[in-house]
């Protein structure tokens, strides 16, 4: 797993498909592009299967535009929307166990630093709230305690989206869906603070109405966790179908629940870390 | 349910004789041409086994790897169509030794006038696939009807996409598929060889040039 693995065998220039051709001579591998970059290049996933302004889609792009080496990454997913959209991605993924993600991460990690003592490979968990927050919470916060050196980014939903609506730990509370017919009794769960307290060296929250900005934090969550220890960001990703708005309205509904101090932006770094992005910019390379 | 109805028969078939061959060899599950059906049963389920170091499997009987190889080399020479569908694993120059790999298979599929149709990845593209120059382990079938391909040969595809693949075929077409494995090979193959590498590859062209030059 390398630059390497995305170069064609000469014999077999002439009959692979254009589309794979095009990957390989103008896709992200080696380039180290950013989300400002977006349309310049050949994006790891271009069609997928989810709803129409679904926002986990929206921030799903963004992530892959923002992995530092996409080369190098293995991303690990479970059960959730954004599994139907993994096997399309041009990229090492693995999809796990509902819940098991952060588990089966960290054995990859320990892995791929055996295999390869020299060279760094990114351990990307990406899963939905019901696997970070609810179903894998365990696994999530062990990775954490034991300091495994993976990001872990939430596609945060705020629902179990996918079998028909049903709450999870990170719906607000109140919310009424077509399986929680009573509305939530009890508030959204404040996972940013619980991964910090839990060790996490770098905490994010943000969202696909500022691409920027979450390309930045996704960035810098994957580039610390390389060298510092765990990270975690959260990226809401409103669910038009479970929450009735119009697809078109994704990201204008995320600006009203800012606007309505139902959301923020977030960020935490640590000390350490924010040594190591300081020694990052120092060697020009921006954190 | 009675003691008598528990009664098992011990088959003798750890003795190795004629009559035991004989006996056995009628119920053996022969892994041929398709189309057997919607579903066809996984090879091994049927006591189809892998084949040890030095051998290959023909219709799912073990046999010397010799005679898999001359057995493939004769299906390639007689075939109308013959195709290779290469997996990412020779596709994709991602280890030393590939490359070389790559072009001894380019050496054969052009010694048979074989079209090679690569299989890129395992991902599930289904309805977008273009069956004119790409196979996808979810629906080959698509690739060998549109094609009309009468022999294909699998080489360098993950054994567990090879396996499902080779099942799909065996299913919905009358293709002959032939397995020829890195690993440790496949019984949902008409033909499989294992521990297929780079001299592998140059003996089975060799053995196509002679059949060829025999006519």
């Amino acid at each position: 797993m390398s630059a390497r693995i995305v170069s064609i065998s000469p014999a077999f220039e002439d009959v692979m498909p254009n589309e794979y051709k095009e990957l390989v001579e103008n896709g992200p591998y080696g380039k180290e592009y950013k989300v400002t970059d977006l349309g310049k290049y050949k994006e790891l996933v271009e069609e997928h299967p989810l709803c129409a302004g679904c926002g986990l889609a929206l921030s799903l792009r963004l992530v892959l535009a923002s992995l530092p080496s996409p080369e190098d990454t293995v991303i690990v997913g479970s059960t959730g929307c954004s599994a139907l959209v993994f096997p399309q991605v041009g990229l090492h993924n693995v999809h796990s166990l509902f819940g098991n993600q952060n588990a089966v991460a960290s054995g990859i990690k320990r892995a791929l630093s055996l295999r390869f003592p020299d060279h760094v490979k990114d351990v990307v968990v990406v899963a939905g709230d019901g696997a970070t927050a609810d179903i894998g919470l365990d696994m999530v916060m062990q990775s954490w305690f034991r300091r495994e050196k993976i990001a872990t980014i939430m596609l945060d939903n705020e629902a179990y989206a996918n079998t028909g609506g049903q709450e999870s730990g990170m719906s607000m509370e109140g919310t009424v869906m077509n399986m929680a017919p009573k509305g939530k009794v009890f508030p959204k769960a404040d996972l940013p603070k619980v991964a910090e307290a839990a060790g996490c060296v770098y905490v994010a929250a943000a969202s696909p109405s500022r691409p920027g900005k979450l390309g930045k934090v996704v960035r810098r969550a994957i580039l610390i966790a390389r060298e510092v220890g765990p990270t975690y960001v959260q990226l809401l990703s409103p669910c038009p179908t479970n929450f009735k708005t119009k697809p078109s309205d994704t990201l204008v509904s995320i600006k009203t629940r800012e606007k309505e101090k139902h959301f923020k932006q977030y960020e935490y770094i640590s000390d350490d870390a924010q040594s190591y992005l300081n020694a990052l910019e120092e060697a020009g390379r921006h954190g | 349910m009675g003691d008598s109805a528990r009664t098992t028969v011990v088959l003798p078939i750890h003795i190795k004789s004629a009559e035991s061959e004989a006996f056995l060899e009628p119920h053996r599950y022969k892994v041929v041409s398709g189309p057997e059906g919607f579903l066809p049963p996984a090879a091994a389920s049927m006591g189809i086994e892998l084949p040890e170091q030095g051998e290959g499997l023909i219709e799912g009987a073990r046999v010397p790897a010799a005679s898999a190889l001359e057995e493939a080399a004769t299906r390639l020479v007689n075939a109308n169509n013959p195709t290779f569908f290469p997996g990412p694993l020779i596709l994709w120059n991602w280890k030393d030794g590939i490359a070389e790999k790559a072009q001894a298979l380019k050496d054969l599929a052009d010694t048979l006038g074989a079209k090679i149709i690569p299989m890129p990845d395992y991902r599930p593209k289904y309805p977008m696939i273009n069956p004119e120059i790409e196979v996808n382990p979810n629906h080959p079938n698509l690739t060998i009807w549109h094609n009309k391909i009468d022999v294909c040969v699998f080489i360098g595809v993950h054994c567990h996409y090879a396996n499902m693949a080779l099942k799909i075929i065996r299913g919905g077409t009358d293709c002959c598929t032939i397995a020829l494995c890195a690993e440790a090979g496949h019984e949902d193959a008409v033909i499989s060889l294992r521990d297929f590498g780079l001299t592998d590859l140059q003996a089975l062209t060799a053995a196509v040039n002679r059949l060829k030059a025999r006519g």
